[in-house]
């Protein structure tokens, strides 16, 4: 079953005790994302976006079922194995706090690949270029203090992207920006996870941003709720408003 | 090997990128230096002041008057003692040291400057007890009025050798001055934060201050130098077993015997204790404060996959770097400083003295800091997404 997909997980759950009553902050979750396709994962607060999201980089251990990427299992991986695979495996944007605040927006990029040993001059080339994708060519030695919001988020998707890991995971990117400038960067988003061919998963409450994704995965209580296949149906929620 | 050095490259960025931060905290990590280092100059200073002549004694061991407690003033020895100490096997020399402190007249270019005040040790030339002349010579007999003066009396007295001197001392019925003609030098060769003036054992009892008309020659004490000195505790037991009436002590236990001197020595040890403890506490202060804003960045790195040794590694580069700079910031004003000093104030710089503070200087970091390394080293990458576990 999880054969082709880059990422997939299996009745996964995550559990936490609250008041000594057990419940489930994600509930059983079953998915499959392939590489080159961008996903959406929506719901109301504490629904378990971000604890599924959690899971799927390994920061956070599941109660129970997999997460599976690139056919690796991450339950089978020891604590340092987990580190090294979210440096070079996985790619990160935050909701806040997600630049270095005295590197640059290249030093910043750059800081990905030295984190995994690979900064040469070819890369760094590589890294000039995906800013300038990104809009950013004339912010490349602004520290995070001298760029907008959408600059830095802008930054991070490049910082996500640079190290051409299996999947990229965005939580909340646009929260703190206004409606033109979350677009802009969601657009670019979508465009460069299909044209690397990553899979990419970003966790939004402003329905809206899901125009660019492929598939939009609905949560409600720790349960996928609905899942939105089609562009119709995928439009008609986005029309809905922001969230 | 690049990501080995990348905590360096982050430790290095941060420090240059804020530049004045880092620079403040080194600085004033460099003014606890100059104090640590001051303390010491002073302690070595004032106890060089205090114990130089007894330190730098050609002996193995003084002898004492029975039940002096070790204090030279209250130590009396009759001369014939010396002779009887001679006699114990394993002696190979004494030589009398007889304790005074008189005034020298200042010449009459310099009229208003007050008397200077030494020390009057009487000794015998070629004997324990006589000081090493470094130019001159020595006394040419037991009774001649000749001295060898320590180098500050020189320098005081705008004199040199072959000059005479006026030495004041209070004979009872009042001050009388007696005129020696220096005939050697010495140096390094201070009594009781006084410069020395050497006499003639039998000159320094016709000069020394006499309270009443009877008053017999008597020794302070006995510098001893054994044939072994391997068997200093033997013969420190077999002396008092075979003269009567004395006590023994060797040259550390006698200068550390000597009037305030370990008081003083302590309360500067103290005072440098604490001021090494404040410089710890404001160093640990300073980077727990960093460490507490860095927390959310310190989460996103690990979430990104930085491993826990990068992120210690970062911390603690960070704190050696800046603990370096300021260090050697304080040692260098410390130069600059000590060098514009008048000679007369009592600090000196000695090497072993000013190594051991730096040496202690270079930890206050890495200690002050521990928390702070620790509390990041334990920062969950959790964070990052708001959460914990
Ligand atoms: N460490 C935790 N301990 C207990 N409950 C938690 C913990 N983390 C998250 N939760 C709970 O799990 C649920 C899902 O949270 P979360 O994944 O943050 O939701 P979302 O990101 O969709 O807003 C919420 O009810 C939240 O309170
Ligand atoms: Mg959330």
């Amino acid at each position: 079953m999880n054969e082709g997909f880059a990422l997939s997980t299996e009745s996964l759950v995550k559990s936490y005790e609250l008041d000594g009553q057990k419940f489930n902050a994600v509930n059983s979750i079953s998915l499959a994302v392939t590489a080159g396709e961008f996903v959406g994962l929506v719901g109301p607060s504490g629904s378990g976006k971000t604890t599924l999201l959690a899971m799927l980089s390994a920061l956070l251990t599941p109660t129970t079922g997999k997460v599976i990427i690139d056919g690796t299992n991450l339950s089978d991986m020891s604590d340092k194995q987990r580190v090294e695979f979210r440096r070079k495996r996985v790619g990160f944007t935050f909701q806040a706090n997600n630049l270095i605040p005295y590197l640059t927006a290249l030093e910043n990029v750059e800081l990905m690949l030295r984190l995994n040993g690979e900064l040469t001059a070819a890369v760094r080339t590589r890294s000039r270029d995906l800013l300038a994708r990104l809009g950013l060519a004339a912010r490349l030695h602004n520290l995070p203090s001298q760029m907008s919001g959408g600059q830095q988020q802008r930054v991070a998707i490049a910082r996500a992207l640079i190290h051409n890991p299996a999947v990229v995971l965005a939580d909340e990117p646009t929260a703190s920006l206004d409606t033109e400038r979350a677009h802009q960067v969601v657009e670019t988003f979508a465009q460069l996870i299909h044209e690397h061919k990553r899979a990419g998963v970003i966790v939004t409450h402003d329905l809206r941003m899901i125009t660019y994704t492929d598939r939009v995965i609905q949560m409600r209580d720790g349960d996928v709720a609905r899942i939105y296949t089609s562009r119709a149906e995928i439009r008609e929620l986005a029309a809905s408003g922001p969230g | 090997m690049q990501k080995l050095l990348t905590p360096l490259y982050l430790a290095q960025m941060e420090v240059l990128r804020n530049k004045v931060r880092f620079f403040l905290i080194s600085l004033l990590i460099a003014l606890i230096t100059l104090l640590v280092l001051f303390i010491a100059a002073l302690a070595e200073g004032l106890g060089g002041g205090n114990r130089e002549y007894i330190s730098k004694l050609d002996a193995d061991l003084l002898v004492y008057k029975a039940d002096s407690d070790l204090l030279i003033a209250a130590s009396r020895l009759p001369r014939s003692v010396m002779n009887q100490v001679r006699r114990v096997p394993g002696v190979r020399a004494v030589g009398p040291i007889a304790v005074s402190n008189a005034a020298i007249d200042t010449p009459l270019e310099t009229p208003d400057a007050d008397p200077l005040r030494v020390a009057l040790l009487g000794v015998e030339a070629g004997l324990p007890g006589a000081p090493p002349i470094i130019s001159g010579s020595p006394f040419s007999t037991n009774r001649a009025p000749e001295a060898v003066v320590e180098r500050r009396v020189i320098q005081r007295l705008g004199i040199k050798v072959g000059d005479r001197i006026s030495i004041r001392t209070d004979q009872g019925s009042g001050d009388e001055t007696f005129e020696v003609l220096v005939v050697g030098l010495s140096d390094g060769q201070q009594y009781g934060l006084a410069p020395v003036v050497f006499l003639p054992l039998l000159t320094w009892d016709r000069v020394r201050s006499k309270t009443g008309p009877n008053s017999p020659l008597n020794l302070n004490l006995i510098a001893v130098q054994l044939e072994d000195p391997n068997d200093l505790a033997a013969m420190k037991a077999l002396i008092p077993a075979q003269v009567k009436d004395v006590e023994m002590a060797g040259i550390r236990e006698a200068y550390e015997a000597l009037p305030g001197y370990k008081e003083q020595q302590s309360t500067l040890d103290t005072q440098r204790f604490f001021t090494l403890i404040i410089g710890v506490l404001v160093i640990g202060g300073f980077f727990q404060i960093q460490a507490l804003q860095k927390v959310p960045q310190v989460g996103m790195l690990k979430a990104i996959g930085a491993a826990n040794w990068m992120v210690a590694v970062a911390a603690i580069a960070q704190i050696i770097l800046v603990t370096v700079i300021g260090v050697l910031l304080g040692g260098a004003a410390t130069l600059l400083l000590a060098s514009t000093l008048p000679p007369g104030i009592p600090i000196v710089f000695t090497g072993q003295a000013a190594v051991a503070a730096i040496v202690s200087l270079l930890f206050i970091g890495p200690i002050g800091g521990a928390i702070s390394i620790r509390y990041a080293a334990r920062i969950e990458p959790l964070k990052a997404l708001g959460m914990s576990s």
